[in-house]
């Protein structure tokens, strides 16, 4: 071997080396951890998740297979449960998508700006976390309503806040905003300014700094948010029932029908439509996270 | 030309630069040196206008663009930790200045990529042209960032630490590549840096800084054989400092055969083409440092030899003041 080849070789192989996958790597994660008791607490995590969340979802399988196929057809795909939940999903996700907008923007004020009160802001946000949904719900209300504060204004004009979507989707909105701005919040809070100050001498606007290199890296964090705000909605109902009206085919949502089932002992109609709900949020949940692994993993892998 | 003019800057009660005047010639290799906090690096984001000074003006070919946005003036920047957009290609790092460009000058997507793969060539990485950064080596992502500043044609290279975050073989094969690249390019560079080694080797005049002052402009021979304070004598290569003011260099003091000033040799270790020999001065009690070529036989630990320092330097408290002692 010549010394032309020695020198082209010695400089290859690093290259290739720092590409090839480590073979023996699920190996030797199994022997020699750096965290001790994978097996135990792997072993303690799946038994907590079935106690706390599988054994009870099943339930709801159980409960339904064992009426029969025609019987739950019929109550879960009857016209009402049907409206129900498109009033249902429906308001979720334009909620989740209000709230993207406007927690992205409460997010972004907090953590690039610093100003008297920041801190209340702060705490503000987690507010609807707290709060009793119930409590929320009448506040709501007597806000929207046609003679409340806000809702006396816009009622002359011929726009209904409460009592109908609009106003279920006002409430969704409150009790999904922490969501959003909790997902984005610390993923904001880590972006390298330098990024912004590079796409700035490359002669890009401020407008498109955001578009093209800011939004992009946040936005898996905003997805996650928009999951988690959508998924609350669905299964929201103590700030709803107060505003929605409630009036089936209309302004009825699902986790109130099946309340509705409940109350007249229609166990099995209530568990018929919940799995409907379950399947449906669950594979919407999946969608998103797909999305998101994707958007993700394009690039840092 | 880029011209600065009494350019000053604090950051709270922090004088971070107290009156800066600076002239880059055009096609020159600029090096700003200093420890850190000597205001480098906040020098060359007022270049940049990445920060504003508080007072004094910026000039480019005779033009004020003190108050000038980053956008508009047309500087290509480098970052020490590369700053690529993780989520864009190799080839759509580089492009991006061409593709934020309003629709009049905007070349074709054809035009951006072809123009991408031309720089991507320049900085030999041709082949990785639709990785993303993340799959990139350190060395191979500031070729980029280099591609990607170089794309928008600026009118200047401003360079912030650009080898900092790299080891050091790599930072040796891309600082010689720098300077065959400047050479071919000709265009105005300046860079930051703390490492003195690197400024001797790249510039063509080095500014050494120390608190948000100049302590000295000038060639790596001037500012290494004739530093104008004890600052830069003590900052840019190696020194002893003597009572009185007296520095001198390891490489300025011989080993004598007779009469000499006596050393008591207390280690002696190999430094290259030199022994380092750590001894201590039997007559001011202080240990010194001085190379004796490796060619020659090191003494031992423990011998006393007689030194003679072959060129002093007096530094009196004012950096303008020194004499020179053969």
């Amino acid at each position: 071997m010549d010394i032309a080849t020695t020198l082209t070789l010695g400089t290859q192989r690093p290259v290739a080396s720092a590409y090839a996958a480590p073979p023996t790597r699920r190996r030797r994660r199994a022997r020699q951890s750096v965290i001790p008791g994978f097996g135990l607490t792997l072993g303690l995590t799946l038994v907590w998740l079935s106690l706390i969340v599988l054994v009870p979802l099943s339930t709801v399988f159980l409960r339904s297979a064992g009426m029969g196929w025609d019987a739950f057809t019929a109550a879960a795909f009857a016209p009402r449960a049907l409206a129900a939940y498109w009033v249902s999903f429906a308001t979720s996700f334009v909620a989740a998508l209000i709230n993207a907008v406007f927690g992205l923007m409460t997010a972004w004020v907090l953590v690039r700006y610093d100003f008297p009160g920041r801190r209340v802001v702060n705490a503000m946000v987690d507010l609807p976390f707290a709060l009793p949904t119930a409590v929320a719900g009448i506040a709501l209300t007597a806000l929207y309503a046609g003679n409340g504060w806000i809702g006396r204004y816009t009622e002359p004009l011929g726009i209904k806040l409460a009592y109908n979507p609009v106003g279920i989707t006002l409430a969704l909105v409150f009790v999904g905003l922490p969501f959003i701005v909790r997902a984005v919040e610390p993923v904001l809070e880590d972006f390298d300014r330098e990024l912004e100050e590079a796409a700035g001498t490359l002669g890009a606007s401020p407008l498109q700094i955001f578009t093209r290199v800011i939004l992009p890296a946040i936005l898996p964090s905003v997805l996650t948010g928009f999951a988690l705000a959508f998924a609350r909605g669905l299964g929201e109902y103590g700030s709803v029932i107060f505003i929605a009206g409630n009036m089936p085919f209309k302004s009825e949502i699902t986790p109130l029908l099946i309340v509705t089932h409940l109350e007249q002992y229609d166990y099995a109609g209530a568990t018929a439509i919940a799995t409907v709900m379950l399947l449906a949020a669950f594979a919407m949940l999946l969608v998103i996270n797909l999305v998101q692994a994707w958007s993700r993993g394009r690039y840092t892998r | 030309m880029i011209r600065l003019e009494g350019i000053t800057k604090t950051y709270g009660t922090y004088a971070a630069l107290q009156g800066i005047d600076l002239s880059v010639r055009d096609g020159e290799f600029l090096a700003l040196l200093g420890p850190s906090g000597s205001g480098k690096t906040t020098l060359l984001r007022i270049i940049a206008g990445l920060a504003f000074p508080d007072s004094g003006r910026v000039l480019f070919n005779g033009e004020d663009v003190t108050q000038l946005k980053v956008a508009q003036r047309k500087v290509g920047f480098v970052f020490q930790h590369y700053a690529l957009f993780k989520h864009m290609t190799i080839a759509d790092n580089v492009g991006f200045g061409l593709s934020v460009r309003s629709r009049r000058e905007r070349p074709s997507a054809a035009a951006i990529r072809a123009r991408a793969h031309e720089l991507l060539e320049l900085v030999q990485l041709a082949g990785l042209a639709d990785r993303y950064p993340a799959q990139l080596s350190g060395g191979q992502r500031q070729r980029v960032a280099l591609a990607r500043a170089l794309a928008v044609e600026p009118q200047m290279l401003l360079l912030d630490e650009p080898f900092g975050a790299l080891d050091a073989k790599v930072r040796k094969t891309l600082r010689r590549w720098l300077r065959d690249l400047h050479r071919q390019m000709g265009l105005t560079s300046i860079f930051v840096t703390h490492d003195q080694e690197e400024a001797l080797e790249l510039a063509d005049r080095i500014v050494v800084m120390d608190k948000g002052l100049i302590e000295q402009v000038g060639t790596a021979e001037q500012v290494y054989m004739e530093p104008a304070s004890a600052f830069v004598s003590d900052f840019v290569g190696e020194t002893n400092h003597l009572p009185g003011g007296f520095h001198v260099r390891p490489h300025d003091i011989e080993i004598v055969e007779g009469e000499g000033q006596p050393v008591r040799v207390e280690n002696v270790f190999r430094k290259g083409g030199n022994w380092r020999i750590e001894g201590r001065h039997q007559a001011l009690g202080q240990v010194i440092e001085f190379d004796l070529d490796a060619q020659r036989t090191p003494p031992l630990v423990g011998a006393l030899v007689q030194v003679r320092p072959q060129r002093l330097k007096a530094f009196t408290g004012n950096p303008e003041d020194f004499h020179e002692h053969a």
